[in-house]
């Protein structure tokens, strides 16, 4: 049972006393300390810029990073430890090297019987003359496909970094650097014209003969995407512009990355869930064969060189 | 084999397609279908989940038409599973809670990219946890690294440039040392796939042969993945990112990315060496130690910063200090304690860093603490937010941080040499943790008069409270009911080895 105090009861409480000095509402001090407010201190004009000077003064020596000893040590100290930190990794490593299995050994334990079966049996299995093509597109196709998306993240995170959008109005002609394109370099022009198809055509056969000659996506890729860069540098911009805009690079990377994971994807769901995939192997040796993997190093070949292309429009200009 | 078997192949590779779809598609459809994608995932790694909780084994899945160590192939178990899921709740509503100030901070033609970086970020997280080749793992590691640095600098101001370049060469020193140490590796045993590698490390051991460099490779990609994961000496990459990146990037990544990395770790410990091979390295001891410092230093950090977000990232640095210290102690039980934090921290992480943002909001876009003073009154559900994951974080009971508290320390009493530092230190952090949120707790909660800022109210931020209750709800999930969690993983764990 709580009790009800009359108001001047409670007002006599401890209680009541302290809620109204919490609240601010009674100053205890108030009518029996004596109070004076405290007189402003100011300082004189000449020391108001005495001090002002030595703060400009301690500023300066803060700042002073070539002449401040404990700076200079640090910086000292840092390309030392640096230095003996790299020597000490490189050492280590190449400590670690010497009890590694010797190269070429034929009991290493790499000769096993992982590159046996590529060897012996990546013809018959996947239909590709090069067996390097064979394994990294149909053995391990979901790391390479994974590869592939490295590629395009990688684009995705420039195109990020350095994409501008591109002036219209005239103003901030100034700032665009097509303006200072090289413009008609007879020799480079000349030279470019008998020699950028020829290496636009090379990269497609490279692309196109991956699975039987040495080659493949990513190497023919990266021949064509330098035979465009080569175009640009000797035709500039306006050129290269009608061909390769914005857009032709999203709607090519998407392209190839969807009809890669498509593919796959219903080999992978065949060969995981044991069914019949009937994509045929085709004759070995044949442009048209070896399955999945002409199709595949068509895909890489056009990511890589749009992710070459890209790149070097990007560090040049930032726009297409 | 039972259809649902095929569910982590299907996330994986829905998760890279969308990521390619968002590259053509209009900015609001790319949101939609990053939104959809995210759920779907969340749906199937559930019912993939209880599919392992009834089967009671794990099983591998061919890449292909080869069988393992010729082709590709991914695992799944309970504890993949599970991870995967809570993951795409994590991812779901840290882009849900950062939606209005992605709008704000970034420029509207890379929304499309944002979307992109997501979901590729999403698919090499679930190719991280269900991988069973090591060389897979270092693909998809790749893809982490590149989309984690298009997340911190995709709002451009000078700092994120600046802390995306630290992330990047920090980040690239972790892959280096990493691929350094799967190349060695393949040059001892002659194999990628875990479960072989695993085989010939025994046969290392019992030979005799080449345990100088076993030992030299075990540290590689410890180190590799500890500087990943922003283990304390390593973290200087960390605060900036986390601080000036925008608010869905900071939540994705203290929460899901440095986690990905500890999972990849806890895999290899598990299934690539052999949890008593690593054990009887003394590597386990170094990571020990220096989750110890972690603990101590990211504190005092985060106690001296005047800014609230880099407070919060500093606090991480501690909060991986536990997982680090709990993977040191070299038991079962302190491996899912760590493991129990892995879930704890990134359900609890991300809900601060989205209630601070909401808190800085209303006290004019400044993040130090003397605007903030009051700014709970002024923003009730992210005041509320704030002050649940601080109880948590400090390990207030009925928080999902009290729990791992609890098990870290049970973890400590049972390896005897180990206790006595752990104990002291986990007291030491505790009451460091105590004093950097309690005192930003009563910070917001001091009401100020005559306040210049507005405050807002549930109708302007319908999406943002719907996340934070959600945020609170899964924290107080995992602090109330976690025995069954905590069971999971140890069965989880049990399927590793």
């Amino acid at each position: 049972m709580s009790r009800r105090r009359s108001r001047e009861e409670y007002e006599r409480t401890l209680a009541f006393r302290f809620f109204r000095w919490l609240s601010g509402s009674k100053d205890p001090y108030l009518g029996r300390v004596e109070m004076k407010p405290q007189e402003e201190w100011r300082e004189e004009e000449s020391v108001q810029l005495d001090h002002l000077h030595d703060h400009q003064m301690l500023r300066d020596r803060i700042y002073d990073t070539e002449h401040n000893r404990k700076i200079i040590f640090f910086y000292k100290l840092y390309k030392l430890s640096a230095v003996v930190f790299c020597i000490g990794l490189a050492s280590l490593l190449l400590y670690t090297v010497s009890y590694l299995p010797k190269t070429g050994a034929a009991n290493r334990p790499a000769n096993n019987e992982v590159p046996a079966r590529y060897i012996e049996k990546g013809l018959q299995e996947t239909g590709a003359v090069n067996i390097v093509t064979g394994m990294i597109l149909d053995y391990r196709a979901f790391d390479t496909f994974g590869e592939s998306n490295v590629l395009f993240v990688a684009t995705v995170t420039v195109l990020i970094l350095l994409h501008a959008k591109r002036n219209s109005k005239g103003e901030e002609e100034q700032e665009n650097d097509r303006i200072f394109e090289p413009k008609n370099d007879a020799i480079l022009q000349a030279g470019a014209r008998i020699l950028v198809p020829v290496i636009i055509l090379f990269g497609i056969y490279i692309v196109l003969n991956g699975h039987l000659s040495p080659g493949g996506g990513f190497s023919g890729g990266a021949v064509i995407g330098a035979g465009l860069i080569l175009y640009l540098n000797a035709f500039g911009f306006r050129k290269t512009e009608k061909l390769f805009t914005e857009k032709v690079y999203k709607w090519v990377s998407f392209s190839a990355l969807t009809t890669y994971c498509l593919a796959k994807s219903y080999s992978f769901f065949t060969g995981a869930n044991h069914l019949e995939s009937h994509i045929p192997l085709g004759t070995p040796g044949h442009i048209l064969s070896s399955g999945l993997i002409l199709i595949l190093n068509i895909c890489v070949g056009m990511v890589v060189a749009c992710t070459m292309y890209t790149f070097y429009v990007m560090f040049r200009k930032g726009d297409f | 084999m039972d259809f649902i078997q095929n569910f982590p192949f299907f996330s994986i590779m829905l998760s890279m397609f969308s990521g390619t779809v968002c590259s053509v598609l209009p900015r609001r459809a790319a949101r939609w279908v990053n939104t959809l994608m995210i759920s779907l995932i969340g749906v199937l790694s559930f019912v993939l989940l209880s599919y392992l909780v009834v089967r009671g084994e794990s099983y591998v899945y061919m890449m292909g038409h080869f069988p393992a160590p010729w082709g590709n192939e991914i695992r799944a178990g309970i504890l993949e599973a599970g991870t995967a899921l809570f993951f795409c709740v994590i991812m779901l509503l840290s882009m849900l809670g950062g939606r209005k100030k992605l709008q704000e901070e970034v420029v509207e033609s890379k929304h499309n990219m944002y979307y992109i970086l997501v979901n590729l970020l999403l698919s090499s997280l679930l190719a991280l946890v269900y991988t069973n080749d090591l060389f897979t793992a270092y693909v998809f590691v790749e893809i982490n690294t590149i989309a984690a640095c298009g997340l911190i600098m995709i709002r451009q101001n000078g700092r994120t440039i600046e802390a995306a370049v630290r992330y990047m060469i920090m980040s690239l020193l972790g892959s280096g040392l990493l691929l350094l140490g799967i190349c060695m590796l393949y040059d001892l045993t002659g194999h990628l796939l875990m479960s072989n590698i695993q085989a010939a490390v025994q046969g290392i051991l019992e030979d005799g042969t080449y345990e100088v460099p076993l030992l030299v490779t075990i540290t590689l990609m410890s180190v590799g993945l500890a500087i990943k994961s922003a283990l304390f000496p390593f973290h200087a990459w960390l605060p900036d990112a986390y601080g000036y990146s925008t608010v869905s990037s900071a939540a994705i990544l203290s929460s899901l990315v440095s986690k990905g990395y500890i999972f990849l770790l806890i895999k290899i410990i598990y299934r690539v060496i052999g949890y008593n091979v690593f054990g009887n390295s003394h590597i386990i001891d170094v990571l020990f130690v220096f989750g110890l410092m972690g603990m101590i230093f990211g504190s005092l950090n985060a106690i001296q910063e005047n800014d609230i977000r880099r407070m919060i990232a500093f606090s991480s640095v501690a909060q991986i200090g536990y997982i680090y210290m709990g993977i040191g102690m070299g038991t079962g039980v302190g491996m899912t304690a760590s493991v129990f934090h892995i879930l704890s921290h990134a359900a609890t992480k991300s809900l601060l860093f989205i209630a601070a943002i909401g808190l800085t909001d209303v006290s004019g876009g400044s993040r130090h603490f003397i605007d903030l003073t009051g700014a709970a009154y002024r923003n009730k559900w992210a005041g509320v937010a704030f002050t649940v994951g601080s109880l948590s974080m400090v390990g207030v009971p009925m928080f999902s941080g009290f729990i791992s508290k609890l098990l870290f320390a049970q973890a400590a009493v049972q390896n005897h040499v180990k206790m006595l530092p752990a104990l002291i230190v986990l007291a030491i952090s505790t009451i460091l943790n105590a004093i950097y949120f309690m005192k930003t707790v009563i910070r917001i909660y001091t009401p100020e008069e005559g306040s210049e800022y507005e405050s807002v109210t549930f109708k302007n931020m319908k999406t943002y409270a719907v996340t934070l209750v959600c945020f609170i709800l899964l924290n107080v999930l995992l602090g109330v009911s976690s025995q069954p969690i905590v069971d999971l993983i140890e069965q989880g764990l049990s399927m590793f080895a």
